[in-house]
């Protein structure tokens, strides 16, 4: 995430925003956010329905056995549509900004008209 | 005569169960997380010394001590070892399949949720001019 942060301005440069979601509570996010300086919104997802809306979600795998979010990244054009998906393997490897940004170029390089 | 003290199997040891701890350092960075090579080469260098500590407290015993410690040692430090293999290389990868999750194509589900300052943001909102990257993360409890 903080990875994203740094890069936040190419990402600003394509016109492309960003966007976390996971279950954590508003207050917990507005602290955390504040602590690492994340400026793009953290959304929350409380009670999970739009983390299981995109079937990401992690059964049990919380602190006390609840669900959350696992680690996924989407990169969704103008339209809504779908451009790139990014499902890990491996809880500790996120996908980094760079491969964002190279799937951003590759989608709107190939027909999009925007 | 009083025996050597062993310092390949102290430094060994404490090498080895810093490599445990390192990872909680190293994961903060995409070139030693998506990997764990700086991890793995602490305990190959904690092995080495260990073994290398065990091999004279066993080869030469009336010179240098540690043929109890050092094998106590180099069991916890591979007891260590283990868990950080399990982890790492088992629990991590225990990640639920997502096949129903939108596939390229296909039209990403809407959203509506309150952002870090309260804020409600709709996917609709995000998507002018040029989409969005939305980033599922497990969150910070």
């Amino acid at each position: 995430m903080r990875g994203f942060q740094k890069r936040l301005a190419d990402f600003d440069k394509r016109g492309v925003h960003l966007a976390a979601i996971s279950v954590d509570p508003s207050d917990v996010t507005a602290a955390h956010c504040r602590k690492m300086n994340y400026t793009f919104p953290f959304l929350s997802d409380a009670d999970a329905a739009v983390i299981k809306r995109y079937d990401v979600l992690h059964r049990g795998a919380g602190p006390r056995g609840n669900d959350i979010a696992r680690p996924a990244e989407f990169y969704i054009d103008s339209s809504g549509t779908v451009r790139w998906v990014n499902l890990t393997e491996n809880i500790a490897v996120r996908a980094r900004p760079e491969q964002a940004l190279a799937a951003i170029d590759e989608a709107r390089g190939s027909g999009d008209s925007h | 005569m009083k025996r050597k003290w062993n310092w390949l199997i102290w430094v060994g040891f404490i090498v080895a169960v810093g490599g445990l701890f390192s990872y909680e350092f190293f994961i903060q960075f995409p070139i030693t997380r998506d990997f764990p090579w700086a991890t793995l080469l602490l305990f190959g260098i904690g092995a080495v010394l260990l073994l290398a500590g065990l091999f004279r407290a066993f080869g030469r015993p009336q010179i240098y001590r540690g043929k109890v410690f050092g094998s106590i040692f180099t069991a916890i430090a591979l007891l260590l070892f283990a868990f950080f293999s399990y982890v790492t290389f088992y629990i991590l990868k225990q990640v639920p399949l997502s096949a129903q999750a939108p596939r390229i194509g296909e039209r990403a589900p809407e959203f509506s949720l309150p952002d870090q300052n309260g804020k409600q943001v709709a996917l609709a909102d995000l998507l002018s001019p040029n989409g969005a990257v939305v980033i599922f993360y497990r969150g910070y409890w």
